[in-house]
């Protein structure tokens, strides 16, 4: 068991190698940086709607505030070890606080939805009437819908001269990318995780076997924030600016597309679904004729009637299938309805 | 004579006008196997909501081994080693029989002894054809069982059942006896049913429940021989 | 005086463009529990409907009172046909399809009309109050919000129309085997909420600049007045409008407009940490 563990670890790790040295090959890393940091953002909002159960509409909230947060503290600071760090810590404990009062609270899916979208607009708004002198965070304008340019992006640990960028950038972005994954996927089989899921799977039978499930979910919640927060960070040394279009509602769905189409309750699923519908918004960017709102507006619709599950379920399905292979899950809405009737 | 392990004290529950429990004075002892019954609206149900923290109390105090308990939140109330069953089956569906019964093993002790934990309460409730099966799938006799194992799991010393023979054929309703009479060796038990047929195979004392109070506490065969209560059950006034 | 005589009008106006706004959403939600986040999307096309109309020289109140409730609910109509009557129930799913919609129109705008600021101007003149200034035009959303809500509450009151609609979302499956269709209701509210956002889109149009992208100014407000709101579909409207239209008031005068509208969300937050299940599931309960 434990050597045939270690011998997956190994396979894996020798995969996602060939794959971060294989993929520059056949396109700009200028073009495939962004894919991983949305990969990074999909598996935040994975792991806490698609493990944790939680509907949360505005994990833009959580990207947004790491690449402020980053961008402010590096003006502030100038290295840029330490201003990751808070990238990473303040979105964190901002999710901890919103989702202490939202799970203290007893809110439903529905409320949970619309309180995140609702603070995500906060942030929007806010953003955007940021413009005057007045709106200073140490030496950081905040510049309203200009966004903040100009801040010291990411560099090696303290060597303040040494920037990493380019090819670099996109190295240790599939590192970060691949440790992250790494340490979701040991979080899912340790007790918390599993735990998580018996959450997800019956709030009341978790609470019956004596978990608090509110204090679960907020930690939960938390992880989902650091993690956004941390794809947040990269994003802004990628982009080199922040602007408040990081918080805009269009951000916040992509993120709830990506989930769906690659798949919820499945570890790669929002990570692949991020990657590939980044890729098809970057190539609809090369062209005039077909808006990016209208493909990726009828790709939810669509997946939503016809593919609730997402693309890897299916692609599991269908495998299964070929092979005769008795598959073990079962759609979700299926154990819904059924909570829902027992409510 | 064993300890009280639980208490109530006028415990009351009322919904707007109705009073659903009327100051409600209970004891039990450690190891005792109790059963409530009373005609649909007595009032038991309401009461094992209270117990379990599923409803606040109006007034009133619950008490357990000693301690308060009575606006405690449910998970604290499990976490003191109440095992509780509720009257719909609540269990995880999307996670196989043995997860089901880890989660409520882990609650108590560390990873691995949960692990030999889990595959002891499967076999003592002949899960093992069913294991590794999700419990979704399962046919509503075999899901009750796993409800019970979960309930086992933590090593309780009281298990609270709300009608566990609920819509269960006699086959199951006998092994699930079997299991309810193993579960009182070690713990405190309190079966919330009103099917008579059931009770009588039991066979404990009953306490029965009518308009939110306490009518009778007894052997059930008394209780079965008493006018009063026969009265209850056929809708006269007692 | 006359400052307050303003503040009055203000608030008065603030509280029912809210309604205006959210009055589709309220119906669609409270009779059918579907959450159509593409709801500000069904304004904006309201408002753009407006604009054509009075291009091709349609007389404005037509355009907007005739012209775009129109338009917006054959839209909705078609929608409800091809995505919505599958979601029936499935409160998450409807919300997620309908966001979908709500960028594929936000898509389909821009690709039509180009992502440019288009608008006309309130047909209304200016009113003075002593030194100030008041928008005429706020004289006529007020009164349109008013007959609106009048209308509403009428339809469901008053006629055997919306005895069958209130009795069919209660329930579905009486309404059904007393021999109402259930589904040929849900489409007749759907495009009735529908061309309620149509009209609301249209009459707020002349006041603001309109660009595919409106509708996310909408959405955020109508969702959070109608949740708030809670189970009952007018009564939960006004309260909530009048809470929000205060606070938003109130902040908008203390500090700044965009603080206004920041203070606003906080309140929705606030409101609905404190009442989870809306304003009217604990006052006005059993009201309309």
């Amino acid at each position: 068991m434990r050597d045939f563990s270690i011998q997956r670890l190994v396979i894996s790790l020798a995969i996602a190698a060939v794959v971060m040295l294989l993929l520059p090959l056949g396109m700009n890393t200028f073009v495939l940086t962004p894919l991983l940091i949305y990969g990074l953002l999909g598996m935040s909002l994975g792991l806490i709607w698609g493990f944790g159960g939680i509907l949360c509409f505005g994990q833009a909230a959580f990207f947004g505030l790491g690449a402020y947060v980053y961008a402010i503290s590096a003006i502030n600071i100038g290295e840029s070890t330490f201003p990751m760090l808070l990238a990473i810590l303040i979105p964190a404990v901002f999710a901890a606080i919103l989702g202490a009062m939202m799970f203290y609270g007893r809110l439903g899916d529905v409320y949970l939805g619309v309180i995140t979208l609702v603070v995500t607009l906060i942030f929007f708004k806010f953003m955007n009437s940021t413009a005057g002198p007045e709106y200073v965070i140490g030496t950081a304008r905040l510049g309203g819908f200009n966004g903040i340019p100009g801040f010291q992006t990411l560099n090696v640990p303290g060597m303040a001269d040494e920037y990493i960028y380019g090819d670099s950038l996109y190295y240790v972005t599939f590192v970060i990318l691949v440790l992250v994954y790494w340490l979701v996927n040991g979080l899912l089989q340790s007790p918390f995780g599993r735990i998580a899921i018996a959450i997800r799977e019956n709030e009341q039978r978790a609470s019956l076997m004596g978990y608090d499930i509110r204090a679960r979910k907020t930690t939960l919640f938390a992880i989902g924030g650091a993690i956004a927060g941390l794809a947040g960070a990269l994003y802004a040394n990628w982009a080199e600016i922040v602007t408040p279009g990081l918080f805009s509602l269009g951000q916040t769905a992509e993120i709830i597309i990506w989930c769906i189409v690659g798949g919820l309750g499945t570890r790669l699923g929002p990570i692949l679904g991020a990657a590939g519908l980044g890729y098809l918004k970057f190539l609809l960017g090369q062209q005039a004729f077909l808006d990016n709102a209208i493909v990726m507006g009828l790709i939810l619709v669509l997946f939503v009637l016809f593919l609730p599950k997402g693309l890897i379920p299916a692609i599991e399905d269908i495998w299964s299938l070929s092979v005769g292979k008795r598959r073990r899950r079962r759609p979700a809405r299926r154990r819904k309805r059924r909570a829902l009737s027992n409510g | 004579m064993a300890e009280t392990v639980l208490e109530t004290m006028g415990l009351t529950m009322r919904f707007g006008g109705v009073t659903a429990c009327d100051a409600v004075n209970f004891k039990l002892k450690a190891r005792e196997l109790r059963c409530l019954i009373g005609p649909n609206g007595a009032g038991k149900s309401t009461f094992f909501k209270c117990l379990t923290g599923l409803l606040r109390p109006t007034s009133g105090h619950v008490l357990m081994q000693g301690e308060e308990t009575t606006d405690w939140q449910t998970h604290e109330i499990a976490s003191l080693g109440v095992g509780i069953k509720t009257q719909v089956p609540s269990v995880l569906d999307g996670v196989s029989v043995r997860e089901n019964i880890w989660l409520a093993a882990r609650r108590f002790f560390p990873t691995k002894e949960a692990n030999d934990k889990a595959a002891d309460i499967i076999d003592r409730l002949s899960l093992n054809d069913i294991a590794k099966s999700e419990v979704g799938r399962l046919a509503h006799g075999e899901r009750q069982r796993v409800e019970l194992g979960i309930v086992a799991a933590g090593d309780p010393w009281l298990v609270l059942l709300d009608e566990p023979a609920a819509g269960m054929t006699s086959e199951d309703v006998e092994r699930m006896i079997g299991i309810i009479h193993e579960m009182a060796r070690r713990a405190a038990v309190i079966i919330v049913e009103h099917d008579m047929q059931f009770i009588r195979s039991v066979a404990t004392t009953v306490t029965v429940f009518h308009q939110g109070a306490i009518l009778m506490e007894d052997h059930v065969e008394k209780v079965m021989a008493d006018e009063t209560v026969r009265n209850v059950y056929l809708g006269k006034k007692a | 005086m006359d400052l307050a005589a303003v503040i009055v009008v203000e608030t008065v106006y603030i509280i029912a463009s809210l309604v205006l706004i959210s009055a589709g959403l309220a119906i669609v939600f409270g009779m059918m529990k579907v959450i159509n986040l593409a709801h500000g999307e069904f304004m904006m096309m309201g408002g753009y409907a407006t604009i054509t109309a009075v291009h091709l020289g349609v007389n404005i109140y037509v355009a907007m009172l005739v012209i775009a409730p129109l338009v917006v609910g054959l839209i909705g109509l078609v929608v409800e046909r091809l995505v919505i009557r599958y979601l029936y129930g499935r409160l998450v799913d409807t919300m997620l399809a309908t966001w979908g919609l709500s960028l594929f129109f936000v898509g389909g705008v821009t690709m039509i009309f180009g992502n440019t600021t288009t608008g006309i101007s309130t047909p209304i003149a200016g009113v003075s109050v002593g030194d100030y200034q008041i928008n005429g035009y706020n004289f006529f959303i007020i009164i349109v919000a008013a007959l609106l809500v009048l209308a509403i509450w009428l339809v469901l009151k008053g006629t055997r129309i919306g005895l069958i609609a209130r009795g069919t979302m209660q329930r579905a499956d009486m309404a059904d085997a007393l021999g109402y269709s259930p589904d040929r209701i849900y489409m007749a509210t759907f495009f009735a909420g529908s061309a309620i956002s149509g009209l609301a889109g249209a009459v707020l149009a002349p006041l603001v600049g309109l660009v595919p992208s409106s509708g996310g100014n909408y959405i955020a407000k109508a969702f959070i007045t109608v949740i708030a709101g809670g189970p009952s579909v007018i009564a939960g409207l006004l309260s909530s409008s009048t809470i929000f239209g205060v606070v938003n008031q109130f902040f908008t005068f203390a500090i700044s407009p965009v603080f206004g509208e920041v203070a606003l969300l906080v309140a929705a937050v606030i409101l609905l940490r404190l009442l989870p299940q809306g304003i009217t599931s604990r006052f006005f309960r059993g009201k309309m």
